[in-house]
C-alpha cells in the first residue's frame, strides 16, 4: 500500500518541521517528506489541505481491560478507541487481573493485540510479583517477552526495601521503573485531595503530602542506585517543584501527567459526579496551575490520557463507593489542543508532549515523521469542533467528566505501520 | 350587586345583638386568621365574654394544601381553653365555599370535643361547595364566582369591606 | 446547576445547608415554630401531608433520627415505612438504585434517607423520579441539614437573634456532618463569630475557608461565648492515631462546669447526641441549667415536620 499525504500541515517536533508538505508512504515506512521518492505510484492520495499532519500520538496509559475485566471494555473497543483518538503506540499498565508479573500474561496479550487493528502495545510489566509489593518479578524474563518497563501501578512498594532492590535489581540490567508517586498510607481511605473542597464535602481526603512523600523516597533511591525511573502522574504543585529541581541538580528522571489534571480541579467535585474520581486526585486550582505552566516549561516531560474504562455501574454510586478513573484515550488530542490555545503555547510544542517525547520514554519507534521511520501518522482537523458523548466515543467506557463538553480538534485520518486504522466517517 | 358595601362597624354591631343572647358562661368564642379573628376581637369585646379569645389557623388543614403549598406566615392556633364539652361560637368574615369552615371544625375536633360548633360570618356571599350554612350572618348577598369580598384593617384599626 | 432547588428558587429536596439562602433558612424556622404547638394537642396531627407516602431509607442504622423523622411524619398524617438497609446486604452501589426504583414504583412521594457515604443523598435526589422529593438524614462526613436546622431553631429560641452571637463548636469537626451543617446555618445566618476548637487531628483541612476562627485551646476559645455546641467524639477515633485516650481528650476538650464558666454566664449548651458522658461533655454540664440538650430533641420534630410539609407542599414564599 503506496499512500500519498498531500498538502498537509506537517508537523514533526523531532525535527522542529512546521510546513506545508506531501508525506509519501510505502510498505510500512515514510519514504518521502516533501518530495516523493522515484517511481512512487500512489494507492491511496489523501487531501490533507487544511489538516495537520503530525507523527501518531503515544499515549503512556491505556488500560486495555484485558485480562480480566472484559466486562467494562474489551480490547477489541479499547484499541479502537485508540485509534480514533490518533492514538499508534501505547503503554499498558500491569494492573489487570491477573497482574501481568508472568511472561506467559505478556506474551498473550501482545499476540491478541497483534491480530487486532489499532496501535501497537507496550506492556508494562509489574514490578512486584502479583502488585503485592513484597516479590521482584522476573524482570528480564518479562523483559524478553515484550515489556518496555516496570510499574507497581498506582502505588510505590510500601515498602522502602523492596523499593531500593527494585531499582537495584533494574538498574543492573538497566530497566526503567515507572513509579506512581503515592505514598498508601498517607492515601488510606482517601478519595478526593485533602484541601478545602474536600472538607466541606465531607470526603475523605488524600492530602499532597501522600505525593511528596513518596516522590522524597524515590528521589533519595533513585540518586543512591542510578536507576531509570519516568514518574507517572504528577498532581501537586510541590511534587513538580521537586521534579524540577531534582532534574536541576542532573538527576535522569521524567515524568508525566494525565490530560484530565491539565483542566479539572477540586472545583468540579461540588456536585458529588463520581466521574471527578480520579486517581491521582484532582488537587487544587494552585497545583492545576503548576501542571499547566511545567507543561510550558518542559519541567514536565508528556501528557497521557490514563484511560482507565469502567462500566456505568460502578460510577453509578455514591462518590466514595465508586470505582476511581476516567477513560480518555479519544480526549487526549483535544484535551492538549485545549490546554495549548489556552496558555498560548505553539502546536509543535503541544505536539510533542504527546508524540515525540513520550515515545523515547517509552523508547520505542514512532513519535516522528523523518524518512525511514515507520509510518506512524496522525492527521487531525484542528479547528473541528465535536461533543464528547457515548455516541461519539467508540471507547466501551462512557466514564468521562468530560461528557456532553465540547471538544476542539478531531482525528481524521490514523495510520499505524503504513495502514489506515482509522478513517473519519462524516 | 350592590354599590357599596355595608359598613363592617354596623355589621359586627348587628352581628353582636343578635348573638347575645345566645351566650353562656360556657360559650368560647373563636376567630379564624386573619380576619375572622379581627371580628371576633370585636364581638369579644361587645359581648363581654368572660372567657379568653381563641385563634385558628387553619393552613395545616386546607384541602387544597397539595396545589398551593404552605402559606408562609402560619400563625400559632391559640385555644387557651379546654374545648371539651365547650359551646364555641366559631368567627370568620366572609362565608364562601365553606372549605374554611370544615378546616376549622377538623381542627377543633383534633384539640377536643366540643358540645356544640356554632357559626358567626360577617358577610355571607353565597357560592357555597358544603353543606355549611351560618348560624348568624351580619350580611347575606350573592356576588358572582369570579369576584372577591375581602376584609381589610386600616392603619386606625378600622375595618372595611371592599369588593374586588 | 442547584439540585435542591426548584428553577423558581423554591426547596426541591433538602440535601445540604450550604448555599441554601437565608430566606429559605428562615422560612423553614418560622414554619417549625408554627409547627410547635400540634405536639400538646390532645390529637397531636394535623392532616397536611394525609395520603403521602415517607420512605425512611436508613442505608446507615440509626434508631434515635428515624424515630424522629417517623414522629414528624405522623404528625402530619404521613404514612411511614421504614427501611433498615444494612451496609454488608448493600455491597454493591447498583443496589442503590434499584431499591430507589422500587419505592418510586410503590408511589413514594418522599425519601429520608441516610448513608455512610458523603454525598449520597446527591446522588439518590439525581436518579429519583421528578414528584419525589429527598431529605437527607447524614451523608457521611458531609452534611445533616435537619440537625443544623434545629439546632439553629434551638439558639433562635434561647438567643432570639443571630447577629449579635458568638457560637463555638468543640470536638471532631473533622468526621462531623452535624459541625458542617452547624457552620454553614450559622455563616448564612449572619452570625459574626463562629468558632471551631479541636486538637489538629480533629480539624479538616482548610476549614477556616468554610469562615470559622480555628482554636486549639479550649479555654481561650470559649472566652465570651453565647453557645457552646460540643459534638460526640466516637470511640473508634482512638483506634487511628486520632487521640491517645478519651481521658485526655476529656482533660482537654471536655466540658467541665469550670471551662463553661470562661462562656459568657448565659450561654446555652448543646449537643445533638447521643452524649459519651465524661468523654466530650461532663454530666453536671450536660444536665446543668445552661443545658438546652433535651429542648432540641423536641424542636427537632417541628422542624422536620415544617421541612417535610414546605416539601410536599411544592411552592413556598
Amino acid at each position: 500500500m503506496k499512500i500519498h499525504i498531500r498538502n498537509g500541515r506537517v508537523i514533526d517536533p523531532m525535527s522542529a518541521r512546521d510546513e506545508i508538505a506531501d508525506i509519501f508512504v510505502a510498505a510500512g515506512k515514510i519514504v518521502g517528506n516533501g518530495h516523493a521518492p522515484a517511481d512512487f505510484h500512489a494507492n491511496r492520495t489523501i487531501d490533507a489541505s487544511g489538516l495537520v499532519v503530525c507523527p501518531g500520538l503515544v499515549d503512556l496509559s491505556v488500560r486495555l481491560r484485558e485480562p480480566g475485566f472484559e466486562y467494562r471494555a474489551t480490547l477489541e473497543s479499547e484499541m479502537l478507541a485508540a485509534a480514533a483518538g490518533g492514538v499508534t503506540s501505547l503503554a499498558c499498565p500491569p494492573d489487570t487481573d491477573p497482574p501481568l508479573d508472568e511472561p506467559g500474561l505478556v506474551e498473550m496479550l501482545k499476540f491478541r493485540a497483534k491480530n487486532l487493528p489499532g496501535p501497537r502495545v507496550y506492556p508494562i510489566g509489574a514490578l512486584t510479583q502479583k502488585l503485592e509489593g513484597k516479590l521482584l518479578t522476573e524482570m528480564a524474563e518479562l523483559t524478553e517477552a515484550g515489556c518496555r518497563a516496570f510499574t507497581q501501578a498506582d502505588a510505590v512498594p510500601t515498602d522502602p526495601q523492596v523499593l531500593l532492590r527494585a531499582m537495584q535489581y533494574a538498574a543492573t540490567f538497566g530497566f526503567s521503573l515507572w513509579l506512581r508517586p503515592q505514598n498508601l498510607s498517607l492515601a488510606r481511605d482517601g478519595v478526593a485531595h485533602d484541601g478545602a473542597v474536600a472538607s466541606r464535602l465531607g470526603l475523605p481526603g488524600i492530602p499532597a503530602l501522600a505525593e511528596t512523600v513518596a516522590l522524597a523516597t524515590i528521589l533519595l533511591l533513585a540518586r543512591e542506585t542510578g536507576a531509570r525511573i519516568h514518574l507517572a502522574r504528577l498532581s501537586t504543585r510541590e511534587g513538580i517543584a521537586m521534579v524540577r529541581a531534582a532534574k536541576a541538580q542532573g538527576l535522569a528522571i521524567t515524568c508525566d501527567v494525565a490530560s484530565t489534571h491539565v483542566h479539572l480541579s477540586e472545583n468540579d467535585l461540588v456536585s458529588f459526579d463520581s466521574h471527578l474520581h480520579l486517581v491521582p486526585p484532582l488537587r487544587g486550582l494552585r497545583d492545576r496551575d503548576a501542571i499547566r505552566e511545567a507543561l510550558r516549561d518542559g519541567s514536565i516531560d508528556a501528557l497521557c490520557s490514563d484511560h482507565t474504562p469502567v462500566d456505568e455501574e460502578v460510577k453509578q454510586v455514591p462518590f466514595g463507593e465508586s470505582t476511581p478513573g476516567a477513560s480518555g484515550v479519544e480526549l487526549l488530542l483535544p484535551l492538549t489542543l485545549k490546554w495549548a490555545r489556552e496558555m498560548d503555547v505553539p502546536l509543535i510544542q503541544a505536539i510533542d508532549l504527546i508524540s515525540w517525547k513520550p515515545a523515547q520514554i517509552l523508547g520505542v519507534p514512532g513519535g516522528n515523521l523523518a524518512v525511514g521511520s515507520c509510518a506512524d501518522i496522525c492527521i487531525f482537523d484542528e479547528a473541528a469542533e465535536w461533543i464528547a458523548t457515548p455516541k461519539t466515543l467508540a471507547s466501551q467506557g462512557g466514564n468521562t467528566p468530560f461528557l456532553n463538553h465540547a471538544m476542539q480538534g478531531q482525528v481524521r485520518y490514523t495510520l499505524i505501520d503504513g495502514h489506515i486504522d482509522f478513517e473519519f466517517a462524516h | 350587586m350592590p354599590a357599596s358595601l355595608p359598613d363592617a362597624h354596623t355589621l359586627i354591631t348587628r352581628l353582636a345583638d343578635a348573638i347575645a343572647p345566645t351566650i353562656t358562661p360556657n360559650t368560647f368564642i373563636v376567630g379564624i386568621h386573619t380576619g375572622g379573628v379581627w371580628v371576633a376581637e370585636r364581638l369579644h369585646a361587645m359581648l363581654r365574654s368572660t372567657q379568653p379569645l381563641g385563634t385558628l389557623d387553619i393552613s395545616f388543614y386546607r384541602d387544597d394544601f397539595s396545589r398551593i403549598g404552605l402559606h408562609p406566615q402560619v400563625k400559632p392556633s391559640t385555644l387557651p381553653v379546654d374545648l371539651e364539652g365547650r359551646d364555641i361560637l366559631l368567627v370568620d368574615d366572609v362565608l364562601h365555599s365553606g372549605r374554611t369552615v370544615r378546616a376549622a371544625m377538623n381542627e377543633l375536633f383534633d384539640y377536643g370535643r366540643p358540645a356544640s360548633i356554632r357559626l358567626a360570618v360577617l358577610v355571607d356571599r353565597g357560592g357555597h361547595e358544603l353543606p355549611v350554612r351560618p348560624d348568624f350572618a351580619g350580611h347575606t348577598l350573592s356576588i358572582p364566582s369570579n369576584q372577591n369580598i375581602n376584609l381589610s384593617r386600616l392603619d386606625d384599626g378600622h375595618l372595611t369591606l371592599t369588593l374586588a | 446547576m442547584n439540585l435542591q432547588l426548584n428553577p423558581d428558587g423554591s426547596l426541591r429536596h433538602l440535601l445540604t445547608l450550604d448555599g441554601l439562602p437565608r430566606t429559605i433558612l428562615t422560612h423553614i424556622l418560622d414554619t417549625a415554630e408554627s409547627f410547635m404547638d400540634v405536639g400538646e394537642r390532645e390529637v397531636k396531627k394535623v392532616p397536611l401531608l394525609r395520603g403521602k407516602s415517607i420512605f425512611n431509607l436508613f442505608f446507615e442504622p440509626s434508631t434515635r433520627t428515624r424515630t424522629t423523622f417517623e414522629i414528624a411524619a405522623k404528625r402530619l398524617s404521613a404514612d411511614v415505612v421504614n427501611l433498615n438497609i444494612s451496609t454488608s446486604s448493600q455491597t454493591k452501589g447498583e443496589a442503590i438504585l434499584d431499591t430507589v426504583d422500587n419505592l418510586a414504583a410503590m408511589h413514594a412521594d418522599m425519601f429520608i434517607v441516610r448513608h455512610s457515604q458523603s454525598g449520597a443523598a446527591h446522588f439518590i435526589a439525581r436518579n429519583v423520579a421528578p414528584h419525589i422529593s429527598v431529605i437527607n438524614a447524614g451523608d457521611g462526613r458531609h452534611s445533616h441539614p435537619t440537625q443544623g436546622l434545629l439546632d439553629m431553631f434551638t439558639i433562635r429560641r434561647f438567643k432570639g437573634e443571630f447577629h449579635n452571637l458568638t457560637v463555638a463548636i468543640v470536638g471532631d469537626v473533622l468526621h462531623s456532618r452535624v459541625a458542617r451543617s452547624q457552620i454553614h446555618a450559622l455563616t448564612t445566618l449572619g452570625v459574626p463569630e463562629v468558632r471551631v476548637i479541636g486538637p489538629k487531628t480533629l480539624l479538616p483541612t482548610g476549614v477556616e475557608q468554610m469562615g470559622v476562627k480555628v482554636f486549639h485551646d479550649m479555654e481561650a476559645g470559649l472566652a465570651g461565648c453565647d453557645v457552646v455546641i460540643m459534638l460526640r467524639l466516637q470511640n473508634e477515633r482512638m483506634k487511628g492515631a486520632l487521640l491517645p485516650s478519651a481521658q485526655e481528650y476529656f482533660k482537654f476538650f471536655g466540658l467541665t462546669p469550670e471551662k463553661l464558666a470562661l462562656a459568657k454566664p448565659d450561654a446555652i449548651v448543646m449537643h445533638p447526641g447521643p452524649m459519651n458522658r465524661g468523654v466530650e461533655i461532663a454530666s453536671e454540664v450536660a444536665d446543668g441549667p445552661q443545658s438546652v440538650i433535651l429542648p432540641q430533641v423536641t424542636y427537632g420534630i417541628a422542624v422536620r415536620m415544617a421541612v417535610m410539609a414546605i416539601l410536599a407542599g411544592g411552592a413556598t414564599a
